[in-house]
């Protein structure tokens, strides 16, 4: 029987935790790492769930493992940071049942607010890094994971980037191993991190990681590929798929395992090859402890450490052939809020107001370009709130009565609720608007912890923000439909001067919601239309004003929100109802 | 075999990613070795979308790179002027003549450039479709980029048959038998 099957990179890391044998899953999505979960949670036979956040997932997955399974964490780049603290002391506790952390960086920042590295995480947690290739190796890399993460006591970061998350490629499928659960002994010096035990975990790590250096060069995912030996490269990931397509004939040392660095392998491969380059995108992590051994070699001397490698860029750089082309004009394309995006009429509305506002991560951050303008800052999960108290605090109240915080409700549930805590706590006198839309919608449409659904899909309580909010110690919190825009102005004005903190809780589901059913669609009336543009204001892209200035709707787009006739004086635009 | 690269561009939402799982499902169902690269979150957003498809003996490099592609699937006209740089000499560009204005249009920050496929047509060898209007006349407009899909397939080694037996398989249940009349719309049509 065929059993192998197209999977995107983060398909075969959900089919390799299967057949590893894992047990608990836990997660935040993140693009690129989302549809590791969404994958896993088909498996009836792991325990997976969406957490609040990447800590809170880290922390299930620590105590997993503890207990004796196999367990896995998974986040984007970003959400290591969110997880860096059980991250960093995880590292001394070890494991019990295996536990690996995959985390996927993102160079070119097709999703992201940074590019950073999560290999300089990973050194500086002394965490050992895995780093497959394709969707293939994707699975073998996960499994094997978990059988050095048991050998060495160590959890084992799985890095994976937006390239390979979100390849499909061909994956031979085999069964899953059922593992034994590890037997659960109170060790408090392994499993109590206060200062006496830290101390000594501290050597057993260092000690643990040398072992694995030592070892790592005789690891079967270290492999030097020798050929023509006058060119060899050191490299690892999607960029080693690049050097292959580019220089099949050169001799390569292909990295699985990225930290620790297997030395002895390294320094005999730079002896056996005349010149000897390092190509791995972001930072030079690898480059810089080779060149700490003495050995030469070139690096980002040529390769820049921003945004994606590719093929073109290696023979553009070794081997000097430029790919001469030309590319047409064409104007930009930038993402744009859906037809239909509750996000679009709140924003029209601050926008109206000449609100500014402290921006977090979600959809919601496009409230920053043309035409809307409303978003002046983002910076990371929950920090708009946050953001906008330091603003209050530096400034003084007046400062901030043109200014509110916009923050999406599952990013509120991750890391937001602290900062209103915050707020009510320092006497802050600012306005959040929360956007409900009732999803991660960014992301791809993932529950969370006010849906009432987990990731299995199965029922449970909806947390209710309104009563969050006043739980808190907020007073006045009100829940305005996102679509009403005179409500929502008026509600807006009075919080804004309100000399109190507030909560706006902004609701109405995302347009791409598969439960979502348009009530209708809006058409123009071109006997009324005065050609004004006000229905062109908030930026829909279903709206267009068309050559010979008249302004239409596409009806294939349209998903009948009904802003455009809110915002027309004139009655042209009608509405035609669902059937 | 020779690797062989196809893309399709397009606007976030237009329903590119179905038809990559298509031609992703029928090139392993052939045997091939494939890499398909995608584009998911953000940009998803309305945003301009590339998928990389490459196939062949043996497939390293998931994306396609300038002046590589054998057939370029844009889904609209603008992303067919963006993307066209990507084709080889006598690659095949499918265009399906809609037009998306992107919001630097929309607000008056750029123009939407005027006859795009004209203009194409003199450097490449350009096939153009309206499978907006096909899709209406068969009856459901959701349909219309499997209508280009066969379209492209027209440059593609696989069979009728093989076409729409990976649409039966790929496709929900119920959206079968509309899905491959428009393929066929495509494949067989004027």
């Amino acid at each position: 029987m065929n059993n192998t099957k197209i999977m995107l990179g983060n398909e075969a890391i959900a089919r390799g935790a299967y057949e590893a044998g894992v047990k608990v899953s836990a997660a935040y999505p993140g693009t690129p790492s989302t549809e590791v979960s969404e994958n896993i949670a088909k498996y009836d036979e792991i325990y997976a769930e969406w957490s609040p956040n990447e800590k809170v997932a880290t922390e299930v997955a620590i105590g997993a493992s503890i207990s004796g399974v196999r367990a896995l964490a998974c986040m984007k780049h970003v959400g290591l940071n969110v997880a860096s603290d059980p991250l960093y002391t995880m590292s001394y506790i070890g494991v019990n049942g295996g536990l690996v952390v995959n985390v996927a960086d993102d160079p070119g920042i097709y999703s992201s607010q940074n590019e950073q590295d999560t290999r300089m995480v990973a050194r500086a947690a002394m965490i050992p890094v895995l780093e497959p290739s394709d969707s293939s190796e994707a699975k073998e890399f996960t499994k094997l994971a978990y059988e050095l993460s048991e050998e060495y006591d160590t959890p084992i970061i799985l890095r994976t980037t937006t390239r390979l998350a979100h390849s499909q490629g061909v994956v031979n499928l085999e069964d899953r191993k059922e593992i034994e659960d590890k037997p659960y002994e109170r060790d408090m010096r392994k499993f109590v991190m206060m200062p006496a035990n830290a101390k000594m975990r501290h050597v057993k790590v260092e000690e643990r990681l040398n072992r694995m250096a030592e070892d790592a060069s005789s690891f079967a995912i270290n492999k030097a590929e020798y050929n023509d030996t006058k060119v060899g490269v050191i490299t690892s990931g999607i960029p080693y798929m690049y050097v292959k397509e580019v220089m099949p004939e050169a001799s390569v040392l292909k990295l699985g395992c990225v930290h620790p660095l297997p030395k002895k392998l390294i320094k005999e491969f730079a002896s056996k090859v005349d010149k000897l380059y390092i190509i791995e995108e972001l930072e030079p992590v690898i480059e810089e402890q080779v060149k700490s051994w003495g050995i030469e070699c070139i690096g980002k001397e040529l390769f820049t450490v921003q945004g994606e490698y590719s093929a073109n860029m290696i023979r553009e750089k070794l081997l000097s052939q430029k790919v001469e082309y030309v590319e047409n004009a064409a104007p930009m394309r930038p993402p744009i809020l859906c037809p239909g995006c509750p996000h679009r009429s709140t924003y029209s509305v601050l926008k109206k107001l000449k609100i500014h506002a402290a921006g977090d991560i979600g959809c919601y951050t496009l409230g920053a370009v043309a035409p809307l303008n409303v978003v002046d800052t983002t910076v990371c999960m929950g920090s708009s709130i946050s953001t906008l108290h330091g603003m209050e605090k530096a400034k003084g109240r007046e400062y901030i009565k043109n200014w509110v915080a916009t923050i999406g409700d599952s990013t509120f549930l991750h890391t937001g609720i602290n900062s209103l805590m915050n707020m009510v706590y320092n006497k802050s006198t600012g306005t959040v608007m929360i956007l409900d839309n009732s999803t991660t919608g960014m992301t791809g449409h993932q529950e969370h912890a006010a849906t009432g659904r987990t990731l299995k899909n199965d029922e449970t309580y909806a947390i209710d923000l309104y009563g969050l909010c006043k739980a808190i110690g907020v007073e006045h919190v009100y829940i305005v439909d996102a679509f009403d825009t005179a409500e929502l102005e008026s509600r807006i004005k009075t919080e804004v001067a309100r000399d109190e903190v507030s909560v706006i809780i902004c609701k109405s589901p995302c347009a791409l919601l598969k439960s979502f059913v348009p009530k209708g669609k809006c058409f123009t009336i071109p006997e009324k239309c005065v050609n004004c543009g006000q229905c062109l204001v908030p930026g829909c892209p279903a709206i267009v004003r068309n050559e010979d200035n008249v302004i239409t709707i596409d009806d294939t787009m349209c998903n009948g929100c009904g802003l455009c006739m809110q915002r027309c004086k004139f009655d042209a635009i009608g509405f035609k109802e669902r059937v | 075999m020779e690797t062989k690269n196809i893309m399709i561009v397009g606007v976030g939402g237009q329903g590119t990613l179905l038809t990559s799982r298509i031609l992703g499902g029928i090139i392993t169902r052939a045997g091939y070795d494939v890499k398909l690269s995608e584009v998911h979150g953000m940009a998803q957003r309305g945003g301009s979308v590339v998928t990389f498809v490459r196939y062949g003996d043996k497939v390293y490099e998931p994306i396609v790179e300038e002046g590589q592609a054998d057939v370029l699937i844009a889904f609209e006209r603008l992303e067919a002027l963006r993307y066209a740089h990507f084709l080889k000499k006598d690659g095949v560009l499918i265009v399906n003549d809609q037009k998306i204005a992107p919001m630097t249009v929309v607000t008056g920050a750029a123009e939407y450039p005027s006859d795009i496929i004209e203009n194409l047509s003199k450097e490449y060898n350009v096939v153009s479709i309206d499978a907006m209007e096909e899709a209406r006349k068969l009856g459901n407009t959701r349909c219309f980029n499997v209508i280009i899909l066969g379209l492209a397939a027209r440059s593609m080694d696989f069979t009728k048959e093989q076409w729409l037996d990976v649409i039966a398989k790929t496709v929900p249940a119920k959206t079968v038998e509309i899905n491959q009349k428009a393929f066929l719309q495509g494949f067989e049509g004027e």
